[in-house]
């Protein structure tokens, strides 16, 4: 198995993922995964004594049996009831093996599955953990995958490959015992061949590495083309891409196959080199017994049973290359999940973070300038002052900087310079908990779960009943808008909310938010697809429930403004004007350049 | 979300309907198949003369060198030779039949995902609206590979069936009887294989589901990343995920547990029937029926299959999962109800004449969202879309654009039925700004050309008119600069005019937009809709507004409350008449009165209060 079975198997763009891809080497990463995941040692113990057993059972079998035909019948006479006797025995040892095997797979299931499981949860909160920035720069499906088709390359590994390393280092030491027996001179010959293969293997392994990784990379791009046809599908066909659409998958799908044949060739390559090394040595076994024989220092049948020793010593060999192949998988797998453990959660939630008191909230800007990385700045020194109980409305051209500056209020990303105070207090230094609990945003697009439109709203506060929830859409004046839905609160809202329409699936984001209750709203043009009837309903109704709050908004309808204690407003990441629209209109600048263009649009003349 | 995509078509026949399967795959690429069977056969063939290989160097060099007490030299470098040149023919055999399974396999997995997603950009817009982002992915992905996952091993079982048969015929030769024990053995490992998979399937389809689910709970909430942060709801999503993952793993030790009785058992089986022919032999023996050095061969050749046979296990493992995987991505390729196409053109030159007659749509049956729509819209108007939100204007649209049919009733351009027009028409001449913003991870450019020719000049122009030239720009590499999955790295009212640009480009003849400007400041609108009106006189316009600049430039308004076109006329008429259309349009002036009056008696209060 190369790639393993999730809609999301693949790696996203390596280029711009600013994920760490874990540069540690292959043993380090073995390790560091092993230790994540403390599950794969539980019962431990019990395992190995099992695998033990079933590996001495594999081991000795053949070579009782082999005894039982070279005794038995192999020198003149058969000696019939020594076989009978010894069959019987061997039976019993093979019954024992397999069930040696049964149970010792059993219990490497569940301690495997059940490390894996925690592993994936780990993965999943630690990529929520990461900041938005950091989480924009690998796909959405490459996020995927490490929690899903990456940690299932480990299990293959752990579930067969990790116990076979133990069972044919176990053969190997028993074959290399009973060759020295027979002969020492020869098992120097079989060790002095099978070495330069043994001190080769990293070598392939490394060459194998990479090929993998190229072709979990390559199933990134494939997933990244397929879903692009799935979720950009209205456009596609709006513009009658479907060609071009095409082409890009093919260029992905082919880019794939070309680098899974490559990694293929390379293990085909490699792998029947033990096969060459095997016959390599047996020959020169056969020379050197020959000539050893002369010198009278072995006979026939010791060189004879020599050489059925050389199978033994090869097949753990020839799985140990297999094994190799599956631990190429696991590291891979390995690096993609530690990849996301070992990258900081840059905007973090501070340890013993102070829990702030809920009530009126202020916020102070303190000199705060932001550039995305590796961008140029965004934000330039932006000091303001949001005193409690303020209405604010944030108007600027697009692109001014009016988002960016609801992230870092909302603490999603941190300032570059300067520092942002809430009640008196540092944003860093508040525990997450506390923050998201009193400031809420929110967003542009209101994404929704593939659930109800009740289950959506209560995503805001899970302890809500269904009538807070009525009740909270009936204060935001939405009441009429519930009762003609066909099935009310339980009518289905689509992935990512797509069967509702774009200005309901802003209603739902909104009321989420607002059954929230938190102590400063901020609303980042969560309202621009909605009706002006409705959205007029909405404010009275917000500005009615948030007297007492804080409330940001951003909007370009200036109604919000007009409606605003104070507007800051926004030009090339500077505040330029400030203060209530009353005083702003009256000064000539951008406001009243604004304000200009909004009242002939808003009155036909 | 009804789907009707079986999950599974359990019961008795999954082995058989993996064999199906196989079969597609090895009447898709038989050459490449044979070739991985051949080697895998030279490679059978050559395990076998690797004993004779080395009985050959015992018999011919070994035992006389020990009985003569003199080393012959020539027949030791052949011997030696023998041995090593068996050796390379089968690793030749083996490294060929690895090579050859691999590049089998990976061809049908190309084979199933390029047909899978052709699919997807052929069937209608409706059929994508009823199944869930997430299976497509897998159904392209996941499915896909599991459905192709048995090619990898299949060559060796082929060359195991082969060595089996072989190897039956060299033991009735050798002895009847002893074949009996053969012919008990190779149908039990069978048998037992059979009961292997028969338990093993539901299990393993039920954690293909699981890890398809675990999957789509992952590609949600990270996709639902920022809600998740503002509202602080790490903890509830990573539980949600946890009760998943945690399924998946019952199920995958579900699995494993049947695994892992089968697989010890499989082994042990080629063993004990050694031993069985040990035993029996050990009579024939007594009887005189057979050799004692027919009886060692006949052990050997059963030592030999030991390994091998186990490839038929291989195989067979990955078919109950193969099935489930090659039943969905069939249900995929068999998906019908794709669009119809005929083979008018809409050819004529010049702005594009609208009618909707008697238009009516639902995307669930049983609740139209659309009612018996109709309206006419006269070349090189402009036409305003009006209406509350949850209207259906953006549904509207979409029938006008052709990406979905009417359920009743014809929509026309140039008085062609758009279900007449050929393939590739409507788009040419029709261009739709959708409500929501769509952009590939691609370049400015590509996004706004879609693999068209179109020279930079007119992108340029296009960016113009849609007022982004000016952050195009700004861009470190211009059109060249590559802007992330879904555009992240632009701000939503950038986003949406590289979405207008791309329909202007085109210069469509029909332009629809779909409430196209919400992310843009008033000024830039205004720019933005100006430019419209006098640069792009050659279209017939109709946008989903509802600010007042917008519906100003239109000739004519349509308003649409829950689903029905209420009144259609100019906006004078409509202000005139038409009560919801005015509560609609003048809201915040009305708001704005209010507020005034509100503040006036605010301050007469403070007055009195003074
Ligand atoms: N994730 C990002 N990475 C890089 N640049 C960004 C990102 N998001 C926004 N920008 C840039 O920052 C500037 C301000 O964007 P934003 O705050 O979203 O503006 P707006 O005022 O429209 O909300 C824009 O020039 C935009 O291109
Ligand atoms: N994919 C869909 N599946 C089911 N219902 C939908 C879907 N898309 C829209 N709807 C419903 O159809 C109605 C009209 O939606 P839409 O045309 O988007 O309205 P508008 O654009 O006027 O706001 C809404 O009530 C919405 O809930
Ligand atoms: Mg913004
Ligand atoms: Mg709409």
């Amino acid at each position: 198995m190369t790639a393993v079975t999730d809609p999301a198997t693949g790696t996203a763009a390596g280029e711009s993922s600013s994920l760490r891809s874990a540069d540690r080497g292959a043993l380090e990463t073995f390790k560091q995964g092993l230790r994540l995941s403390p599950e794969f040692r539980h019962g431990l113990a019990g395992t190995l004594v099992l695998a033990v057993l079933a590996t001495l059972g594999k081991v000795v079998v053949p070579i009782a049996v082999q005894q039982v035909i070279d005794r038995g019948l192999g020198s003149g006479e058969p000696d019939l009831p020594f076989i009978r006797n010894a069959v019987a025995l061997c039976a019993l040892a093979v019954v024992l093996t397999a069930l040696c095997g049964y149970l010792m797979n059993v219990r490497l299931y569940r301690s495997t599955e059940s490390g894996l499981a925690a592993l994936r949860g780990k993965g999943f909160r630690h990529v929520h953990d990461l900041s938005v920035l950091t989480q924009n720069t690998e796909r959405r499906g490459g996020l995927v995958s490490r929690v899903t088709g990456d940690v299932d390359q480990i299990s293959t590994f752990m579930q067969w490959g990790g116990l076979m390393v133990i069972v044919s280092a176990g053969q190997l030491v028993v074959a290399t015992v009973l060759m020295a027996v027979y002969s020492w001179q020869l098992t120097l010959i079989v060790w002095a061949c099978f070495l330069p293969l043994v001190l080769a293997l990293p070598r392939f392994q490394r060459l194998v590495a990479k090929a993998y990784t190229k072709v979990r990379e390559r199933a990134g791009d494939v997933l990244a083309a397929v879903s692009e046809s799935v979720v950009g599908s209205a456009v596609i066909r709006a513009y009658g891409s479907e060609d071009r659409t095409a082409e890009r998958i093919d260029t992905a799908v082919d880019g794939m196959r070309a680098a899974q044949t490559r990694a293929q060739k390379i293990v085909g390559f490699t792998f029947p080199a033990t096969e060459l090394v095997a016959s390599i040595t047996v020959a020169l076994v056969v020379v050197a017994g020959v000539w050893l024989g002369v010198a009278d220092s072995i006979t026939a049948g010791r060189l004879i049973a020599f050489l059925f020793l050389i199978t033994l010593f090869i097949s753990p060999l020839q799985t140990a290359t297999e094994v190799l192949n599956e631990a190429q998988n696991a590291i891979a797998g390995w690096r993609r999940i530690l990849g996301v453990l070992d990258t900081p959660a840059d905007v973090a939630d501070p340890e013993n973070g102070e829990t702030l008191p809920r009530g009126p909230i202020s916020v102070r800007f303190d000199g705060v300038g932001f550039a995305y990385p590796g961008g140029p700045p965004v934000l330039h020194d932006v000091s303001v002052e949001i005193p409690p109980r303020t209405r604010v409305a944030v108007v600027g051209e697009t692109g001014s900087g009016k988002t960016t500056f609801a992230k870092l209020l909302t603490r999603l990303m941190d300032p570059t310079s300067g520092r942002i105070l809430v009640d008196g207090t540092d944003l860093r230094t508040v525990s997450f908990s506390s923050l998201r609990e009193r400031i809420v945003m929110v967003p542009q697009d209101g994404f929704l779960f593939d659930s109800t439109l009740e289950d959506n709203i209560r995503f805001g506060r899970p302890s809500a009943t269904r009538e807070e929830i009525t009740r909270a859409l009936t204060e935001l004046g939405l009441a009429d808008w519930l009762d003609g839905l066909p099935a009310g609160l339980d009518s289905p809202v689509g992935q990512r909310g797509e069967s509702l329409s774009a200005g309901e699936r802003q209603l739902v984001a909104l009321a989420r938010a607002y059954l929230a209750d938190p102590d400063l709203l901020l609303l980042d043009e969560a309202t621009s697809a909605v009706d002006p009837a409705t959205e007029v309903r909405l404010a009275r109704a917000l500005d009615g429930v948030t007297r007492g709050r804080t409330a940001v908004s951003i909007a370009h309808r200036l109604s919000t403004a007009q409606a605003a204690d104070e507007v800051l407003v926004f030009e090339h990441g500077r505040i330029v004007q400030r203060g209530p629209h009353a005083v702003l209109v009256e000064q000539p600048g951008v406001y009243a350049d604004l304000y200009a263009s909004w009242t002939t649009a808003t009155t036909v003349h | 979300m009804p789907t009707k995509e079986s999950p599974a078509r359990p019961g008795s026949s999954v082995m058989l309907q993996g064999l199906k399967v196989i079969g597609v795959a090895i009447r898709t690429e038989p050459r490449i198949f044979t070739g991985a069977v051949v080697a895998s056969a030279v490679y059978g063939a050559m395990t076998v003369a690797s004993s004779w290989a080395l009985g050959w160097a015992t018999d011919n060099a070994v035992l006389p060198a020990f009985r003569d007490g003199a080393a012959g030299t020539g027949t030791l470098v052949v011997a030696a030779l023998l041995i090593v040149g068996v050796a390379v023919l089968k690793a030749a055999g083996i490294m060929g039949r690895r090579i050859m399974a691999g590049i089998h396999q990976y061809r049908m997995q190309a084979h199933s995902r390029r047909a899978v997603t052709r699919q997807y950009l052929r069937l209608p817009l409706a059929w994508h609206h009823r199944h869930p982002t997430g299976q497509l992915l897998s159904n392209a992905n996941s499915d896909v590979e599991a459905a192709w996952a048995p090619l990898a091993p299949l060559p060796m079982a082929v060359g195991v069936v082969v060595m089996l048969v072989t190897a039956a015929v060299a033991i009735v030769l050798v002895d009847p009887v002893l074949a009996v024990v053969g012919f008990l053995i190779f149908p039990a490992v069978a048998v037992l294989n059979l009961v292997y998979q028969r338990r093993l399937s539901p299990l393993a389809m039920r954690a293909q589901q699981l890890r398809a689910e675990v999957s789509e709970v992952a590609h949600e909430s990270f996709d639902g990343a920022l809600v998740v942060k503002t509202l602080g709801r790490e903890d509830a999503e990573t539980a949600r995920f946890q009760a998943k993952a945690d399924a998946l793993r019952d199920a995958n030790v579900a699995v494993g547990r049947v695994r892992g009785l089968f697989d010890p058992m499989l082994e042990a089986l080629p063993t004990l029937g050694v031993l069985a022919v040990l035993l029996v032999g050990s009579l024939r023996l007594e009887s005189g029926g057979v050799a004692a050095g027919d009886l060692i061969q006949v052990a050997y050749l059963f030592t030999l299959l030991a390994f091998p046979i186990r490839a038929l296990g291989w195989v067979l493992a990955e078919l109950p999962r193969s099935v489930v995987g090659w039943t969905r991505v069939t249900d995929v390729l068999d998906a019908t109800g794709s669009m119809e196409y005929g083979t008018a053109r809409l050819d004529a030159s010049g702005p594009a004449r609208v009618e909707a007659e008697g238009v009516s749509y639902a995307y669930v049956p049983g609740s139209p969202v659309l009612k018996d729509v109709r309206f006419a819209v006269a070349p090189g108007r402009t036409i305003a879309l009006v209406g509350p939100t949850g209207a259906g204007k953006s549904t509207l649209t979409q029938l006008l654009a052709r990406l979905i049919d009417p359920g009743e009733g014809v929509v026309r351009v140039d008085g062609v039925d758009l279900r007449e027009v050929a393939r590739g028409e409507v788009s040419a001449s029709v261009a739709l700004v959708p409500q929501q913003t769509f952009l590939f991870d691609d370049t400015v450019r590509g996004n706004i050309a879609l693999g068209g020719q179109e020279p930079d000049e007119r992108v340029w122009a296009a960016l113009r008119l849609a007022q982004a030239d000016g952050f195009v720009s700004a861009l470190p590499s211009g059109l060249d600069t590559r802007i992330g999955e879904r555009g992240a790295t632009l701000s939503g009212g950038q986003r949406q005019r590289l979405a207008l640009a791309r329909a202007l480009v085109r210069e469509p003849r029909l332009l629809i937009l779909d409430d196209a400007t919400s992310s843009v400041d008033p000024q830039v609108e205004k720019r933005i809709l100006y430019g419209l009106r006098d640069g792009a006189a050659e279209a017939t316009v109709i946008v989903v507004a509802y600010r007042m600049a917008t519906i100003a430039l239109a000739d004519e308004v349509v308003y649409l409350e829950q689903g029905v076109v209420t009144d259609h006329g100019t906006h004078e008429q409509l202000l005139a008449r038409c009560a919801g259309y005015r509560d609609l349009v003048t809201a915040y002036e009305r708001e704005e009165a209010e507020r005034a009056a509100l503040d006036i008696s605010e301050d007469t209060d403070e007055e009195v209060v003074a």
